[in-house]
C-alpha cells in the first residue's frame, strides 16, 4: 500500500475515525461509572432529530447550526426525562426509552421528508456514517502533509473533530476534580456545595458535543459503542481512574483503526470486492475488545457482595 | 470453635426442616459454612445473628431461592419439592418495590398462586380467604389502598396476610419485625402465636435480643457457621452470644439482657 | 382509477391490521418487562437480532433459496439475540460492569457486527439486498397479505403465551424471592418473556423495523401505567393502546401518502403511540397532569374545612370568606355562622385529629408515617384499628 494510495484515501479516515472513538471514549468514561450509560444511548438517538431540524431550518450542512440544533435537542431530551418522572413517579429506564425512541422517530419522519428538499441526508448515513467517503483527493502522498496547498483540501470534518477533541480535553481538564468527586460520591459532592446537577447535565451535553461530531463519520447508532466499549473495557482493566481513561483512548484508537482496516481491506482479503461499513466493524470490533477484557482483564472481578 | 455435632445423623422426618451441613457462597465469599439445624414442629424459633451472618441466606438456601454449595435439607421428613404447598415465606419487605402497581388485596392473592395457578379465575371462595387473611392481620379496611400508601408496618402485615393465606403449615419469616411500630409488632406475634397454638411452626430470623425469650421458645444462633441451637433456655446463653456476636456484643448488653430478665 | 383507489384501500386495510394486530402483541408483551424494570433490555434484545437475521439469510441464498423465508430469519435471529443475552448476563454477573453499560454495549457492539454484514449481503448480491434493509426502519408500501397473515399468527402466539403466563410474570415481577419460595421457574419466565420480545421484534420487521420497534414495547405500557395502579389492568390497557397505535397510523399514513409517497411507517406508528402517552400524561385519572392539578384543588379546599373545623370547634369566628362559604356549602354551618349539628360532630373529630398528630409528632415511632402522611387525611383511614386504639389510649394516658 504506497503513500499515494494510503494517504488520500485511507488516513483521513482512519484519524477521523481515531478522533470520534477518542472524543466519545473521554466522557464515556464518566457515564459508565455514574451508571448512566444508557444516557449514552439516549444522547444518540436524540441527536438525530436535533440535526435534521437544524438542516431543515437552514438548508445547509452547516456545522453549527447541526451542533446547536443537537445539543437544544439533548437539553430538551434531559428535561422532559426530568419533567416526566416528576410527573408520573415511572421508573426513569422506561421513561427515557419512552424519550429517545419518540424524539429518534421524529427525526427518521423529519429525514424521509427532508429527501424532497435539495440538499438531502440520506437515512443511511444518518444511521451509519460515511466514513468512506472522507477522503482527500488532493493529496498526493506522504509529502501533501507539509503541503499548506494540498492541506487546505482536507475533509472538513478533521480539523472540527480535532478541534471538538480540543476542547472536551480542556473541559476535561479543567473540570477533573468535580466531575470526579460528584461521580464517585454525589450525596457527598453536593454536601460541599458542588452543582452536582449542573455537572451532570455538563457532562450530557459534553456527551452530546461527542456524538454530534461523530454523527458525520460513524453516524448516531455505532456513537453508543464509542461510549460504552472501550470504557467498559477500561474499567475492566485498572482500579485508577487516570489509568482508566488512557486505557479507554488506547482501546478507542485500536478500535477505530483496527475497524477501519478490517472493514475497507478485510473484504480484499478474502476475495471480495467492496468494504463493508467502517462504522460497523469499528462498533464490533470495541465490543470484541470489551469481550476479550471481561475475559482476562485483571480488574474484572466484581466486588464480592 | 466449629461445632459439628448432628453431622452424622440422619435427617429428623418429624421435623418440619431439617438441615444438614448446608454451604451457601455468593461468588468467592462464603455466607454459610456447614450449618446443622433442626426445627422443633409445633415451636417458634429465632434465628439470630450479627449483620451480614447468613440468617436470610439460611432460609433462601432452605427454599432453594439461592442455590446451595452443599448439604441437605428436609421439609417433614420429604423432599422441597413435594412439599413446598406446606410452606409459606415472609420476605424482607425492603426486597420489593412498594410502587409496583397492585393493591392490598392484589398482594395477598399472589399467596394463593398454589392453589390457582397459572390460569384459573379468582372466585369468591378465593376472595374469602383473602378477606379473612387480612382480617387476621388488621387490614380489612385496606382492601384496596395502594400497597405504597402504606406505612412499614402495615406493609408488614400484608406480606404476612399473603402467607397466612397459603395455608401452610411452615411459616419462615425474614426479619418480621424489623422497622415496624409497636402495635404492628404487637398484632403480628399475637398472629405468630395463634399459629403455633394451631399446630404451624413458625422459624423466624429476628434481629432483636431483648425480644427473644419473651417471643420465641428455641433459638439458633448463626455466624456463618452454627453456633449453638435448641430451646432458649439452654441456647440462648452469655457463652453463646459472645462466641455468636464475636464481641460485637459488649458484655454491658448481655449483662443488661439479663438484668432485664430476658434470659 | 377506481382500481387503484381499490389498491390503495386493500392497502391501507392491510397495514391497518398487521400494525394493529402487531401493536397489542407489543404493548402485552412490553408490559411484562416493564414491570420486571427491563424495560430498555427490548431494546437490546431488538439491535441483537440483526447479525442473525443477516446471517440467516446469507445462508438462506447458499443454501439456494430466496433468502426471505420467514423460519430462517426467525431462527437466525433467535439465536444472535439468545447470544447476546448471554453476553449482557455474563458482563452483568462475572464482571464489575452494571447493567446498563451491559445493555448499551452488546446493543451497539452486535448492531454495529449486523449492520456489516448488511453492506456484505449489499455488496455480494445487488438485487438480492432490496428488503433487508428496510427492516431497520420498516416499509409497509408492498406489505401482502402473506406478511399481514404472517403478523398475525405470531401476535396469536404472542397473546396466547401473554395469558398463560401473565399471573406469574406478575408475580415474578413484584416478588421474585417470594416467587422462588412458590416454586415458580423464575428464569424461565424469565426467558419466555424475553422470547416474546424476540418474536414482537421479528413479527414487527416489516412495518415498523428493527429499531423502532423498542418504541412499540416500552411506549403503550408506560402509558398504561399513567391510567392504572394495578398490573392486572395495565396489561390490556397497554394492548389497546398498541393497537390503536398501530390502527391509527395505518390510517394516517394512507391519508398523508398522496403528499409524500415514502413515509416511514415505524415513524408514524411510534408518533402516535407518543401522542397517545402526551395526551394520558395530561388527563390520565391515576397520574396525569389534570389529574394533579385537581386533587390540588381538592386539597385546598380540605385545607379551608379543617382549618374552619377547627376555629369552630374552639369558638373563633371564621375570618376568611372562601372558607366561610365553603363550611356553608358544606352543611356545617348556618347563614348566621353557627355551628351545625352536623358541623359540631365534624368539629370535635377534627379537634381529636389534631390531637393524635400532636402526639405522633412528639414519637420517633411515626416519624416515617408523618413524612408520607399530608397533615390533614382522617387518620382513621391511615390507621388500622388496633393501631388506632393504640394511639388512643396512649393519648388518654398523656392528658
Amino acid at each position: 500500500m504506497s503513500g499515494a494510495e494510503f494517504v488520500p484515501l485511507s488516513l483521513p479516515p482512519i484519524l477521523i475515525g481515531i478522533l470520534a472513538a477518542i472524543a466519545c471514549a473521554l466522557p464515556g468514561n464518566f457515564l459508565v461509572l455514574r451508571k448512566q450509560a444508557l444516557i449514552g444511548d439516549a444522547i444518540s438517538h436524540v441527536v438525530l432529530p436535533g440535526i435534521v431540524l437544524a438542516f431543515l431550518v437552514t438548508q445547509a450542512l452547516d456545522a453549527w447550526s447541526m451542533l446547536l440544533g443537537a445539543g437544544a435537542a439533548a437539553l430538551f431530551a434531559v428535561v422532559m426525562i426530568d419533567v416526566i418522572k416528576r410527573v408520573s413517579r415511572i421508573e426513569v429506564g422506561a421513561i427515557m426509552g419512552v424519550v429517545f425512541t419518540t424524539l429518534f422517530a421524529l427525526g427518521v419522519l423529519l429525514l424521509e421528508q427532508s429527501s424532497a428538499s435539495s440538499v438531502h441526508l440520506d437515512v443511511e448515513h444518518a444511521l451509519m456514517g460515511n466514513l468512506e467517503s472522507l477522503i482527500w483527493l488532493e493529496a498526493r502522498g506522504w509529502a501533501s502533509l507539509l503541503d499548506p496547498v494540498a492541506l487546505a483540501g482536507l475533509p472538513p470534518e478533521l480539523p472540527r473533530l480535532a478541534l471538538t477533541l480540543a476542547l472536551i480535553i480542556v473541559l476535561l481538564i479543567l473540570f477533573w476534580r468535580p466531575l470526579t468527586l460528584s461521580t464517585f460520591d454525589e450525596g457527598y459532592a453536593e454536601s460541599l456545595g458542588l452543582p452536582v446537577r449542573a455537572i451532570s447535565l455538563g457532562l450530557v451535553m459534553v456527551a452530546a458535543l461527542a456524538a454530534v461530531t461523530a454523527f458525520d463519520a460513524v453516524g448516531s447508532i455505532i456513537v453508543i459503542a464509542m461510549f460504552i466499549c472501550p470504557a467498559a473495557a477500561a474499567r475492566l482493566m485498572t482500579d485508577r481512574l487516570r489509568s482508566q481513561i488512557w486505557w479507554s483512548v488506547g482501546f478507542a484508537t485500536l478500535s477505530a483503526s483496527l475497524g477501519y482496516v478490517l472493514a475497507g481491506y478485510g473484504p480484499l482479503w478474502i476475495g471480495l470486492e467492496n468494504s463493508v461499513s467502517a462504522a460497523g466493524m469499528i462498533a464490533a470490533v470495541s465490543g470484541l475488545i470489551l469481550a476479550l477484557t471481561a475475559v482476562f482483564g485483571p480488574k474484572r472481578r466484581p466486588a464480592t457482595a | 470453635m466449629l461445632r459439628l455435632h448432628q453431622n452424622d445423623q440422619p435427617l429428623d422426618p418429624q421435623s418440619p426442616l431439617a438441615i444438614r451441613g448446608l454451604s451457601v457462597s455468593y461468588g468467592e465469599k462464603p455466607a454459610l459454612f456447614s450449618v446443622d439445624l433442626t426445627v422443633a414442629p409445633r415451636s417458634m424459633t429465632a434465628i439470630i445473628g450479627p449483620n451480614g451472618a447468613g440468617k436470610s441466606t439460611l432460609l433462601k438456601a432452605a427454599l432453594g431461592v439461592v442455590p446451595r454449595l452443599s448439604g441437605q435439607v428436609s421439609i417433614f421428613g420429604r423432599a422441597l419439592a413435594s412439599e413446598r404447598h406446606r410452606i409459606a415465606y415472609v420476605p424482607q419487605r425492603a426486597s420489593v418495590d412498594w410502587d409496583f402497581p397492585a393493591n392490598v388485596r392484589d398482594v395477598v392473592l399472589m399467596g394463593l398462586y398454589g392453589k390457582i395457578g397459572l390460569l384459573r379465575r379468582i372466585r369468591r371462595d378465593d376472595q374469602a380467604i383473602a378477606e379473612d387473611a387480612l382480617a387476621r392481620v388488621g387490614m380489612q379496611d385496606f382492601a384496596h389502598r395502594q400497597i405504597g400508601q402504606l406505612s412499614g408496618g402495615q406493609q408488614q402485615r400484608v406480606f404476612l396476610a399473603r402467607s397466612l393465606a397459603q395455608n401452610a403449615d411452615l411459616y419462615l419469616l425474614d426479619e418480621p419485625f424489623a422497622g415496624v411500630d409497636a402495635a404492628t409488632e404487637a398484632a403480628i406475634i399475637s398472629v405468630l402465636k395463634k399459629l403455633k397454638d394451631e399446630g404451624k411452626t413458625v422459624v423466624a430470623v429476628h434481629h432483636d435480643l431483648s425480644t427473644v425469650t419473651a417471643y420465641f421458645d428455641h433459638v439458633a444462633m448463626i455466624n456463618t457457621r452454627l453456633i449453638a441451637e435448641g430451646p432458649v433456655a439452654q441456647a440462648f446463653t452469655t457463652a453463646h452470644l459472645q462466641e455468636a456476636y464475636g464481641g460485637r456484643l459488649a458484655t454491658a448488653q448481655i449483662d443488661r439482657l439479663r438484668e432485664a430478665g430476658h434470659y | 382509477m377506481g382500481i387503484m383507489a381499490f389498491t390503495l384501500t386493500y392497502n391501507v386495510a392491510l397495514v391497518m391490521f398487521g400494525a394493529g394486530v402487531l401493536g397489542v402483541a407489543a404493548g402485552v408483551t412490553g408490559t411484562f418487562m416493564f414491570l420486571r424494570k427491563r424495560a430498555l433490555l427490548s431494546d437490546a434484545i431488538s439491535h441483537a437480532t440483526l447479525p442473525g437475521l443477516c446471517g440467516g439469510f446469507m445462508l438462506m441464498v447458499a443454501l439456494g433459496g430466496t433468502g426471505r423465508a420467514l423460519e430462517g430469519l426467525l431462527l437466525g435471529s433467535a439465536i444472535s439475540a439468545a447470544l447476546g443475552l448471554l453476553a449482557v448476563n455474563f458482563l452483568k454477573s462475572r464482571t464489575r460492569l452494571s447493567e446498563d453499560a451491559a445493555i448499551g454495549a452488546v446493543l451497539s457492539s452486535f448492531f454495529g457486527l449486523g449492520v456489516v454484514m448488511l453492506t456484505l449481503i449489499q455488496n455480494m448480491s445487488a438485487g438480492r439486498q432490496a428488503g433487508l434493509d428496510q427492516l431497520l426502519l420498516g416499509s409497509t408500501a408492498a406489505m401482502l397479505r402473506e406478511d399481514a397473515e404472517m403478523i398475525a399468527i405470531g401476535a396469536a402466539l404472542v397473546f396466547m403465551v401473554g395469558l398463560v403466563l401473565h399471573r406469574a410474570m406478575t408475580l415474578t415481577a413484584f416478588d421474585e424471592n417470594f416467587a422462588r419460595a412458590l416454586g415458580l421457574n423464575v428464569p424461565l419466565i424469565d426467558a419466555a418473556a424475553m422470547a416474546l420480545v424476540l418474536a414482537v421484534t421479528v413479527a414487527g420487521l416489516k412495518i415498523v423495523g428493527l429499531i423502532l420497534i423498542v418504541a412499540l414495547l416500552i411506549i403503550p405500557p408506560v402509558t398504561a401505567r399513567l391510567w392504572s395502579n394495578r398490573a392486572a389492568y395495565i396489561w390490556p390497557i397497554a394492548g389497546a393502546i398498541g393497537g390503536a397505535s398501530g390502527g391509527a397510523s395505518g390510517l394516517i399514513g394512507a391519508g398523508l401518502s398522496s403528499l409524500a409517497p415514502d413515509l416511514p411507517t415505524g415513524a408514524i406508528i411510534v408518533l402516535v403511540a407518543a401522542g397517545f402517552f402526551l395526551i394520558s400524561l395530561l388527563v390520565a385519572p391515576a397520574r396525569g397532569v389534570l389529574a394533579s392539578a385537581m386533587r390540588h384543588r381538592k386539597f385546598q379546599r380540605r385545607v379551608h374545612r379543617r382549618q374552619g373545623l377547627l376555629a369552630l370547634a374552639q369558638g373563633y369566628r371564621i375570618l376568611e370568606p372562601y372558607t366561610r362559604k365553603l363550611l356553608q356549602r358544606e352543611g356545617y354551618v348556618r347563614a348566621d355562622g353557627v355551628m351545625t349539628e352536623r358541623g359540631q360532630s365534624a368539629a370535635t373529630a377534627a379537634q381529636r385529629d389534631e390531637a393524635r398528630l400532636a402526639y405522633l409528632r412528639s414519637k420517633p415511632d411515626y416519624a416515617e408515617f408523618l413524612s408520607r402522611h399530608d397533615g390533614l387525611s382522617d387518620l382513621s383511614r391511615a390507621f388500622t384499628r388496633d393501631e388506632l386504639a393504640h394511639i388512643d389510649i396512649r393519648l388518654e394516658d398523656a392528658s
